[in-house]
């Protein structure tokens, strides 16, 4: 999704004049083309002696930037011989288009709207709705007479909605009663659509009383679901809130409540905002979660003044040596871990900004937690506390290596880090599954790890293969030779 | 042709040209093509005087499937320019017109443009185009912005069903599924309903309707009850579709999920295939010319067209991937071939017919370079261990194993911050596939998830798609056979009859096959219309299939249509 928008972006303004062609030959096929495209029988290809010729690309879907710079590039010059071509085409094309026998369609929708175009005669429909004198609908001359009925007042109900439905002038206000206007909105849903549903919406909000208005949307549930989507579209809160209050639904209500904090910017204010949702009901453990939501940003706003102030002081080393890219306000916990295993790993666990303490406040799961702080520390290349992130001590003091992550995980992200191949190897020599430990060893030329392995498979041939792989007259190669001539070891081939 | 003629299949040859690809099918897609044409034609004959048009972005790449600027241009459209912010770009011309969807956000843009527009000087007629619908919101909005009387033409073009392919329509309507089957807003399955009835217009009442689903059983409603009221004229067109499936998505929701593994499914799950282009990274396209020396590095994407105009694409898209390289290595040779044998051309009639084949050999090969280069980035993705992890992941849901708990592929990927809508896909897989996730597993997902960043930073192999199964059925032995799987599935199953004159009622000659539209209501993948295009080919199918749909989709965009947009 987002690779495709950034292309997008990325290639808005670069690309070069070739956007469009002029292709576009329509109709005019002469049966010369024709009969010569049906001897070589090819296909599609005209006029072209470029091998580039695929890859001709019409205006289509070309941003449309640069169709108008092109456009604006021709516009001043006199034509090209090759677009004067294409303006002759382009007339007897036209020509030979007016012969094509119409098809019989009565469905064409700009027969709808035939007969309203002179300027400023039209009204629009919601003008029809809100305007209820007649004053511009004064017929013109000209007009073939059925098109006079469209001002008729006099439609009856369902004629209106339909008249609605195919983008006609109708005026609502007539329907002054509170059964017509419910009747209408029945006519409008019963016609699926939804712009006329809307339309009739529109009038129902601002001719009826929000309690008798949502009294009778709870009964028809199709209508109140436009209604909801209406509000939502226009933005108007209060009346959305107001709705899902009416209806009970606290939820709704909640979640809609909370998508406000949103529209605020100012930290110190959304964290008061957020503060603010914890009460309402929410479901399940969504509460759980708009409470981290309070707690995080609470924390963010702390760590962010405390080290915007060391940063600008400049005593600190790490943050010398590596100055902060961003704000950490309104960044994810996980980023917001990563950033504390970045900046204060070694921090007590009393204070906020630790990150033992974010594990701890936020349940961050084992997992997630060694992933970060290897993440973190393996990009700062520090080695040791990557090694101290897999050391466990058991009950009799015994230290053992131990990844939740699993140490094949372990050094693919040290890899990405570029740990230095000592660093690597130890990790490798830690994976249990031979096979992706030598996979891995391979792939990262941990060549003392691989060959350690092969001696201790008894794996003469793959030993073989592999000294075919490494530098001539390299260490690897001599230890290499060294183990295939140990003749102590019983070769399984 | 088995003896009749219809004029929506005849005069190919002079459709030919406009959009070959769309009269190589057994519908000549062309006609639909046309009359869509000719309204836009007619629209900008409205507005008398030089034009400049002022596009929504989104609407280029569905317009250019119907026409290219040369059409623009012969009816005065003299400058284009996107919709922006702000004033609008100078233009000399007296008409400036808005081409947009009706969108509220647009509206705001639209009403900025005019208003600074006024404040310039000379006054131009402004109009306005909605594009598939007017909105009496939109024109709310622009009332209460104080333009709505610049305008002096407001319409509509209702652009329902594009022609994608020679079997292939689509609607290109994002929001279709989100708003049929979440809000209950059925705006979209009137929209279909109205396509299909220009589809009746231009090629025949379909006499067989058969359906599954909510939507499916409303859209037919919707035919009946358009019919009814159009009675005026009885449709004289010899019909060309014997059947109409209409489909509703949600029958099989498990399809789209799943990842795609044709050819062209891939491209689509890879680098998105929008309006039947690709924009591919451009390193794998660099020209190798001598004497380039490799000096300049192509920087901008290299975008293709996709359809089956081209025929080396045509004959590969719809296989899985693991079959392309070998059909690729053959055309190879079978090229060099073709080119070594100039050496063997000694008379001039043969140097003659050389060159004669010449340009179509130099097309084949470009695009044999092409397909290579794209199949060679496709595989630098499918042999990677992620892609291989997931695919296995998914193999394992639809086998129905595991799926009652935390699937630990998916938990590694929320945690490496893997895109968030993969891993939604994922948890929608397995939710389907177990008919919905436990609590507890859910509530787990959801909460790793929040912690993570949000950081908007054959054909199926083994598995067949249900849709496209269903389609299957219905052809032979037909429906009844399956009776309890239909009343498995959601929503009601039908059939109804649209009774024909007997002049037009069809004969069908020994071994012609039906021709039968099937509609897919909340979007349709390539991967099941590879599938289709299967079943068409087969030689005793007995069904050709045209397809076509709200939304050519694949479970990515899917998932992204029903996300919620962040204010």
């Amino acid at each position: 999704m987002n690779r495709t928008k950034g292309d997008e972006e990325e290639y808005w303004n670069s690309s070069k004049f070739k956007a469009f062609t002029f292709d576009d030959e329509d109709d005019e096929l002469s049966q010369l083309k024709e009969s010569k495209r049906a001897v070589n029988s090819l296909r599609d290809f005209v006029d072209d002696d470029d091998d580039d010729d695929l890859e001709r690309v019409s205006w289509s879907g070309e941003p449309v930037g640069s169709i108008s710079w092109s456009i604006r590039e021709n516009a001043g010059n006199s034509m090209s011989s090759h677009e004067g071509r294409e303006q002759l085409k382009g007339r007897n094309s036209f020509s030979s288009y007016a012969q094509l026998p119409k098809p019989a369609s009565t469905y064409s929708l700009s027969s709808f709207f035939k007969g309203r175009a002179r300027p400023g005669s039209f009204q629009s429909l919601s003008d029809a709705l809100s305007d209820t004198s007649a004053k511009s609908y004064a017929p013109e001359l000209g007009r073939p007479r059925g098109e006079f009925r469209d001002y008729s007042n006099d439609w009856s109900l369902s004629d209106t909605v339909r008249r609605l439905h195919r983008g006609k002038v109708c005026s609502l206000e007539r329907f002054r009663s509170l059964q017509d206007k419910l009747q209408l909105l029945e006519e409008a849903v019963s016609m699926h659509d939804g712009n006329v549903i809307t339309a009739v919406l529109i009038f129902l909000k601002r001719t009826l009383s929000k309690e008798i208005l949502f009294r009778e949307m709870e009964v028809r549930q199709v209508a109140l679901r436009h209604l909801i989507h209406f509000l939502k579209e226009i933005g108007d809160q209060k009346m959305l809130l107001d709705l899902f209050r009416f209806l009970d639904r606290t939820e709704e209500l909640a979640l809609s409540h909370y998508r406000e904090h949103l529209n605020i910017q100012d930290p110190e204010k959304r964290k008061e905002f957020l503060k603010s949702c914890i009460g309402l009901p929410f479901s399940g453990e969504d509460s759980a979660h708009i409470q981290d939501h309070y707690t995080l940003l609470e924390r963010q706003i702390i760590i962010e003044a405390n080290d915007r102030h060391l940063e600008s002081a400049g005593q600190t080393e790490i943050f010398r040596k590596h100055p902060r890219k961003a704000s950490i306000l309104n960044m994810p916990l996980v980023t917001t871990l990563f950033y504390s295993c970045f900046y204060h790993y070694t921090e007590a666990e009393g204070t906020f900004s630790s990150p033992v303490n974010l594990k701890k406040t936020f349940k961050i799961p084992d997992k997630q937690y060694v992933l970060t702080a290897l993440a973190a520390r393996a990009k700062l290349r520090a080695w040791h506390d990557v090694d101290a992130l897999f050391t466990t001590k058991n009950w009799l003091g015994y230290t053992k290596k131990r990844a939740p992550i699993g140490f094949h995980r372990v050094v693919e992200i040290l890899h990405k880090n570029s740990a230095p191949v000592q660093v690597l190897q130890e990790y490798i020599n830690l994976v249990e599954d031979v096979d992706t430990k030598l996979n891995l060893a391979t792939k990262f030329k941990c060549h003392d790890v691989v060959i350690d392995t092969c001696r201790d498979l008894k794996d003469r041939q793959q030993l073989l293969a592999y000294r075919s792989k490494v530098d001539k007259g390299s260490a690897e190669e001599e230890k290499i030779d060294a183990v295939l001539s140990n003749s102590q070891i019983r070769w399984k081939n | 042709m088995g003896g009749w003629k219809h004029p929506a299949r005849g005069g190919r040859g002079r459709w030919a040209k406009m959009a070959a690809h769309l009269s190589y099918g057994r519908v000549n897609l062309n006609v639909l093509r046309e009359a869509v044409r000719r309204e836009l034609r007619e629209f900008l004959d409205k507005c008398a005087g030089s034009k400049a048009i002022v596009w929504d972005e989104y609407l280029t790449g569905p317009f250019g499937l119907i026409a290219q600027y040369s059409l623009l241009k012969e009816h005065e459209v003299e400058k284009m320019f996107t919709l922006k912010g702000s004033r609008l770009p100078a233009a000399d011309v007296k008409n400036i017109i808005f081409f947009v969807r009706p969108r509220l956000e647009l509206m705001d843009i639209i009403a900025e443009n005019v208003l600074s527009e006024d404040r310039r000087g000379p006054a131009r007629d402004f109009h306005i185009l909605f594009v598939p619908r007017r909105s009496l919101l939109c024109e709310q909005r622009l009332k209460d912005l104080g333009v709505l009387g610049s305008f002096i033409h407001r319409e509509e073009y209702s652009l329902d069903l594009i022609p994608f392919d020679g079997d292939l329509l689509s609607m290109e309507s994002e929001g279709a599924f989100k708003e049929c089957y979440l809000e209950s807003d059925q705006t979209s399955l009137y929209h279909a309903a109205k396509g299909l009835m220009t589809l009746q217009a231009l090629y025949g009442t379909i006499p067989q309707i058969f359906g599954k689903g909510e939507c499916a059983r409303q859209v037919a409603n919707m035919m009946i009850r358009m019919k009814r009221e159009f009675t005026g004229s009885q449709n004289s067109v010899f019909p060309v579709f014997d059947n109409l499936l209409l489909l509703d998505r949600n029958v099989d929701l498990l399809t789209p999920l799943a990842t795609q593994l044709t050819y062209e499914g891939l491209i689509d799950e890879i680098y998105g295939i929008q309006n039947s282009y690709v924009k591919l990274p451009p390193e794998k396209f660099a020209p190798k010319k001598q004497g380039d020396g490799g000096k300049d590095l192509p920087i901008e994407a290299k975008k293709l067209q996709l359809n089956s105009a081209e025929e080396l694409y045509a004959e590969i898209r719809d296989k899985n991937f693991n079959a392309v390289g070998s059909v690729l290595s053959k055309k190879a040779k079978v090229i060099s071939a073709a080119f070594e044998e100039r050496h063997n051309a000694k008379t001039v009639g043969e140097i003659k017919q050389f060159v004669s084949q010449l340009p179509h050999m130099q097309a084949a090969r470009g695009s044999l370079a092409n397909h290579t280069s794209i199949a060679e980035l496709i595989k630098d993705v499918t042999t990677s261990e992620d892609f291989f992890d997931k695919l296995t992941v998914e193999q394992e849901f639809m086998s129905g194993i595991d799926t009652d708990k935390v699937n630990s592929y998916i938990e590694d990927c929320i945690a490496q911050k893997h895109p968030l809508i993969k891993v939604l896909r994922l948890v929608c897989l397995q939710s389907v596939c177990n008919s919905g996730l436990k609590q507890k597993v859910l509530d787990y997902y959801k909460r790793e998830i929040l912690q993570n960043p949000t950081d908007i930073s054959y054909v199926y192999s083994g598995y067949a798609p249900l849709s496209v199964r269903l389609a299957q059925l219905l052809s032979r032995p037909g429906w009844r056979s399956i009776e309890e799987v239909l009343r498995i599935l959601p929503g009601p199953h039908f059939e109804e009859r649209q009774p024909l004159p007997t002049g037009l009622q069809k004969k069908r000659q020994p071994g012609e096959n039906r021709v039968t539209l099937i509609f897919f209501l909340g979007g349709v993948t390539f991967a099941e219309i590879a599938a289709l295009r299967f079943l068409s080919q087969l030689e005793d199918g007995g069904t050709e299939y045209v397809i076509a749909t709200t939304k050519l989709m694949n479970g990515d965009s899917w998932i992204e249509s029903l996300m919620e947009r962040p204010f």
